[in-house]
């Protein structure tokens, strides 16, 4: 039963990858199910934050009186400054409000 | 009618119920806590993959469940962590289109086929790739940043071409400063810094540094770089660029984002600061802290009173290890293990011990000491990037 099962899905198992050698490769990553958190301002991050990363990035990072406000300020500053994001001066505070509330 | 994800996870159970590996990674078990606050992880399955701890989905990044470092000194293609900077990954590669280029400060730039590459006379190493920001979670207090517990490292044995048979090919002009390489994966956005990293020539060319095509017998895993990565022995994961096809020559010190700005240590002996505190000057992260960890029992686990083996894996940055010591009762006295075989200065160094635990809980250690006399502090140190960590680790069990 077990071996019959593994013989009508091997070919599925391995979609997600082309076998090498004289073959290209095509990589498919499994779907991404990682959703950012019911929060304030939510549309602003969709529309800021998940054009380079998915959301646990976010969901990963310490909690606790230190990670609030402060931090996720330095974090939003980061992404502006350090990785380029075009992110409005604007939204910034509506950010920094979802991130600290909902993380 | 099932849908894809369902029919991919049926048939994963079949196969756990088929392979050995199955015990620990069985499917059911869909998620893992790693011991600090927020650890909280799903096991995730990916193509090439067993199932493996998720840290982030996009850019993909992957932790090896640690039980598999107890298994062998060679981390095995399928469980070897998956670490990622930008969104924009090659994805579609064609092996026979694929071209790495040599330019810059060379008499010969060069253009060399995979193929070209693979014919060159074949080198093999085994070494560590850790991860800088490995066990980054365990950081007090807690640092921003990747909160990986202690998985993202992985031994194996590299095969390919040395660098320095390259940089030969294309004549490095005299002057030469640095090499800097840069693999195909992209930033999303044309604002962000690429992944580019640099090394001083002199070691770029000390025939260890390899232009690496297979792992352990076998191609690499698209999420290790096929087809082409940097090995930097001994050197921590940041250096090992995945999927590169750029080689530049440059006469000055690079001053790209990830190495003037990001993966930076204190410039001290320590490389380590008072912990919440900046510190006053940094330089690049290099070599590998030393470090070692039992893997034959976990944390909070209850054996059977009496006489066990204890074994587990000691490391460090290239000097290769001279001695690994074991405490079963909370620091106060130290047993010498025995040492398994000797891949390599470069490789994970197995060790066993045979301990008598009496009913009761003990505490556990365990340090390492290299060929240089660098050993493991036993309080751990801190910085603000969550780097270098190598305190002495501590399981604690329960015999009964």
């Amino acid at each position: 039963m077990t071996r019959s099962i593994l013989l009508a899905l091997a070919p599925i198992l391995f979609l997600g990858v082309a076998r090498l050698g004289a073959f290209p490769i095509a990589y498919e990553l499994p779907p991404e199910t990682a959703a950012f958190k019911p929060g304030p301002n939510r549309d602003v991050v969709l529309n800021n934050c998940t054009t380079c990363h998915s959301a646990d990035y976010i969901a990963t990072q310490p909690r606790g009186p230190k990670f609030k406000e402060e931090f996720w300020r330095a974090e939003v500053n980061k992404m502006i400054k350090v990785y380029g994001a075009p992110i409005a001066e604007a939204d910034v505070a509506k950010i920094v409000e979802y991130l600290a509330t909902t993380y | 009618m099932l849908d894809r994800r369902e029919m991919i996870k049926r048939a994963c159970l079949a196969l756990g119920a088929a392979l050995p590996w199955s015990r620990a990674l069985a499917l059911d078990e869909s998620s893992v806590s790693l011991p600090f606050d927020n650890g909280e992880r799903r096991l995730v399955k990916y193509p090439q993959k067993r199932p493996m701890i998720g840290l982030t989905s996009r850019p993909p990044q992957l932790e090896t469940p640690f039980s598999v470092f107890n298994d062998g000194a060679i981390t095995p293609n399928d469980a070897f962590f998956v670490r990622y900077h930008l969104a924009d990954i090659p994805y579609q590669v064609d092996p026979d289109r694929f071209t790495l280029q040599v330019k810059g400060s060379v008499d010969r730039p060069q253009q060399l086929s995979l193929k070209e590459i693979r014919k060159l006379p074949a080198v093999e190493l085994v070494a560590i790739n850790q991860c800088s920001g490995n066990s980054r979670g365990f950081f007090e207090p807690r640092v921003a940043g990747g909160q990986l517990g202690n998985g993202a490292m992985g031994n194996a044995r590299w095969r390919g071409a040395p660098l320095k048979t390259v940089l030969d090919m294309a004549g490095v002009r005299a002057g030469a400063r640095q090499v800097t390489l840069d693999g195909m994966d992209r930033p999303v956005l044309k604002t962000t810094p690429d992944f580019v990293k640099a090394l001083d020539i002199d070691h770029a060319r000390d025939g260890e540094v390899m232009l690496a095509y297979g792992m352990n017998g076998d191609d690499l895993p698209f999420l290790n770089g096929f087809p082409l990565r940097l090995v930097v022995p001994g050197y921590y994961g940041t250096y090992w660029v995945k999927h590169l096809n750029e080689i530049a020559v440059i006469d000055n010190e690079f001053d790209g984002f990830w190495m003037k700005s990001a993966y930076r240590i204190p410039d001290n002996d320590c490389g380590c600061v008072e912990p919440g505190t900046a510190p006053k000057a940094t330089i690049p992260i290099n070599r590998l802290t030393v470090r070692s960890f039992i893997t034959s029992v976990a944390n909070d686990a209850k054996v059977r009173a009496g006489k066990m083996t204890l074994k587990g894996i000691a490391f460090d940055g290239g000097k290769g290890i001279k001695e690994v010591v074991v405490s079963a009762d909370d620091g106060r006295s130290w047993t010498t293990a025995a040492l398994g075989k000797d891949l390599g200065k470069y490789s994970f160094r197995q060790w066993t011990l045979r301990v008598k635990l009496a009913a009761g809980t003990h505490q556990l250690r365990v340090r390492a000491t290299n060929h240089a006399g660098e050993t493991q502090p036993m309080q751990p140190r801190w910085n603000p990037a969550g780097y270098l960590r190598n305190v002495v680790e501590t399981v604690r069990v329960t015999a009964a």
